[in-house]
């Protein structure tokens, strides 16, 4: 079972090593991990996918409010939240398919972000699903590189934690 | 007013209570140590391994309840202090590690002595800091001491680059300190101490389950109160040792893989069991899911993360136990009649009592309890790690908290004489006892000179049985006698190497001599005795519940 967690820590040198020192040591899984910068230039958060049942879940939840940099943690439903994820995919192209791919990436509200003689970058944004949706159909022209930022998420409506 | 980093360092300690600091000087913690040498407040105790810093540290906080301080130079210095930090992260003893650090100019370009400190001990500590500048020295030893000291205590490194020791800055004493990420929950949740009232007062087969946490918390009051008030017998952990008196009816002693037989009969058959300030570890439980497996479930812990981490609870506390105690107390109905559990436990008790066969020869155990009558069980013990540990739990009865100094969950070889080193420092008055074997004895024998130079009357009972008993004891069990790398024949004379320390030594050979030589050491009064006990060789520690057995599936002789 997949969860996204949000983690709100102070934006301090080493936070980021204690976070993925913990998920390895006690051998949590992280699918993904996204760290930027928040409304609030002391903190930053943390959306990290993870999978696991609710009891590893909530040692996760635990085991990060042990670190004393990390303010807030919480669960973000799927059905609660918004999520997205940006893509870089690097595709082979050639005369004949050309077209064809531009269809594709317009279908799934892409761009093309860089062109070459044989390759092109499209940009990908989008929730989990349209994001792995647009990927495979893009495979069978052939993937030379892609890069993910990985998850990231807030609560639907009005709320904020 | 303005100070160097180093003297808003040594104000700062002051300013948290730091009588004795525990260490050893290196390169980047020179202008500290400038400071302390004319310091009239905070007395520096040289140990002789930085190992021996840290241990001494934390045995000084185990038997004062204070925070311990050490502190070491960058590198070499600091990876020194790293077993001493694990094991009070193992056992939540609050210790603050000052660390030297390289000049901020040479950080992260493998500089002459340099470690990355705060990395290597993420995983050890509660939490840890890097200072950069001098300005930032008063708020991070306020926060670390606050941080080391309260909810579930633990280690704090400081790590000091030497420029922010030398440079000047306005010195400030931070008043308080509030972390939004620091709030630990003292009182426990009153739905939920309703509900575990309603179940002790229901339970016909009730036991205390006791950890290292009610002597943290200083509950064994609260322990005491609430198993009278109840009839429910009590069975401690290693670290749960002294927050009960053994000495009482309702004692079970030690429970868990060198429990005793009818700690974890009672465990194994009860319908309730009540963990208060215990974590399920591996050595106490055996095979998990045959753990207590009829019992319901309270479980009081100041970490909300020790909460259903190894078993199901069915009803948690969050809290610290004195206050949840307190609560749960007043709200329990008293059960004068307890009779058929409490004479089920006693049959288990005269059965199986804990027991071992004289011989001509001195066994262990047969010292340990020496040691216990003729210091009338007052002593404060500390002991290595192995067999020597096992037996002086089982076979020495504490009756108070603070008086069982042991490395429990690391089980660090080389704990017991730094640790009763700092021990007798905070307790000046008291008889302590390193309860050792020759093994581990020799993993941080240094410290001797520490204890001749500071006049320590430390006692080292050395259960000789030239062997690493405990991976032997293993070894013959499990693995028919196959002693790979466990016969210690060739073991130094440990008479002639107590004197060679300025320490006294003596030997016993025999069991007549236990007595005498005992009596003689404890005569001592300024000069540690070291006594090599020439025991049995391949004397086993029983019960014995193999690794991954049920705790009722012991080995009982």
């Amino acid at each position: 079972m997949k969860h996204t967690i949000s983690v709100l820590v102070e934006n301090h040198p080493g936070v980021l090593n204690k976070v993925a020192g913990l998920f390895a040591r006690r051998g949590f899984n992280i699918d993904s991990l996204a760290v930027g910068t928040t409304e609030d230039p002391q903190l930053s958060r943390m959306t990290i996918v993870v999978h696991g049942d609710d009891q590893v879940l909530e040692q996760i939840q635990k085991q990060l409010y042990k670190l004393i940099n990390v303010i807030k943690v919480f669960d973000l439903p799927p059905d609660k939240s918004v999520d997205r994820e940006l893509v870089l995919v690097k595709v082979a192209v050639n005369a004949k398919n050309r077209a064809e791919i531009t269809e594709l990436v317009d279908i799934f509200r892409g761009k093309i972000a860089d062109v070459g003689e044989t390759a092109m970058t499209i940009e990908l944004a989008g929730d989990s699903s349209k994001v792995e949706g647009a990927i495979k159909l893009l495979e069978k022209f052939g993937i030379k590189e892609m890069v993910r930022t990985g998850k990231i998420a807030l609560l639907r409506g009005s709320d904020t934690k | 007013m303005e100070y160097t980093g180093a003297k808003a360092l040594v104000e700062s300690l002051k300013k948290e209570g730091v009588k004795v600091i525990f260490g050893y000087p290196g390169g980047t913690t020179i202008p500290l140590y400038d400071v302390l040498y004319d310091d009239k407040d905070i007395k520096h105790i040289l140990t002789r391994h930085e190992q021996g810093a840290a241990h001494a540290a934390d045995g000084y906080a185990r038997a004062s309840g204070k925070v311990g301080v050490c502190c070491a130079t960058s590198g070499p210095g600091a990876t020194n202090l790293i077993t001493g930090i694990a094991t009070a992260h193992m056992d939540s003893i609050p210790l603050v590690a000052i660390t030297g650090q390289v000049g901020t100019a040479l950080l992260g370009r493998d500089s002459f002595q340099e470690a990355d400190v705060t990395g290597i001990t993420a995983p050890i500590t509660k939490h840890n800091y890097l200072i950069k500048t001098a300005e930032e020295i008063p708020q991070v030893v306020k926060e670390a001491f606050y941080i080391a000291s309260t909810g579930r205590p633990g280690p704090v490194v400081i790590d000091i680059c030497k420029d922010a020791q030398m440079k000047k800055a306005e010195y400030k004493h931070p008043e308080k300190f509030e972390h939004p990420g620091y709030k630990p929950t003292y009182s426990g949740h009153p739905k939920q101490i309703n509900a575990a009232a309603k179940l002790i007062s229901n339970a016909k087969k009730p036991v205390l389950y006791v950890g290292g946490g009610v002597i943290i918390s200083g509950a064994n009051k609260e322990v005491f109160e609430l198993a009278e008030k109840c009839n429910i017998p009590v069975t401690t952990t290693l670290m749960g040792k002294g927050a009960f008196p053994e000495t009482n009816n309702l004692s079970l002693g030690m429970l868990g893989m060198h429990g005793t037989a009818y700690a974890n009969f009672t465990v194994t058959d009860c319908d309730l069991l009540i963990a208060v300030g215990a974590r399920f570890d591996d050595r106490v439980t055996g095979h998990i899911e045959r753990f207590a497996p009829d019992a319901k479930i309270i479980h009081i812990d100041i970490d909300p993360a020790e909460i259903g981490k190894n078993v199901r609870v069915d009803i948690p506390i969050v809290g610290d136990v004195k206050n949840v105690l307190k609560s749960l107390i007043e709200k329990v109905k008293p059960k004068a009649k307890n009779e058929a559990w409490l004479a089920q436990v006693a049959e288990w008790k005269k059965k199986y009592p804990l027991s071992y066969k004289k011989t001509k020869i001195i066994k262990p155990q047969y010292v340990v309890e020496m040691l216990d009558e003729l210091t009338k069980g007052k002593a404060i013990i500390a002991t290595e790690v192995g067999q020597n540990q096992m037996w002086a739990a089982q076979f020495f009865k504490y009756t108070k908290p603070r008086t069982f100094i042991s490395s429990g969950g690391l089980g660090t070889m080389g704990y017991g004489l730094p640790a009763a080193i700092g021990a007798q420092i905070a307790k000046p008055e008291a008889v302590v006892i390193d309860i050792a074997g020759d093994g581990s004895i020799q993993m941080n024998i240094q410290e001797l000179t520490t204890a001749v130079n500071n006049k320590l009357p430390i006692i080292i009972a050395v259960l000789n049985n030239s062997f690493l008993g405990m991976v032997r004891q293993w070894q013959e069990v499990l693995l028919n006698k196959r002693y790979s790398a466990t016969n210690l024949c060739n073991n130094p004379d440990f008479v002639k190497v107590a004197e060679a320390f300025g320490a006294i030594g003596l030997r016993a050979k025999k069991p007549e001599d236990v007595k005498k030589v005992i009596q003689q050491a404890l005569k001592s009064k300024d000069r540690p005795v070291l006594i090599d006990f020439v025991c049995e060789k391949e004397e086993n520690v029983f019960p014995f519940v193999p690794a991954g057995q049920a705790i009722n599936e012991m080995l009982i002789d």
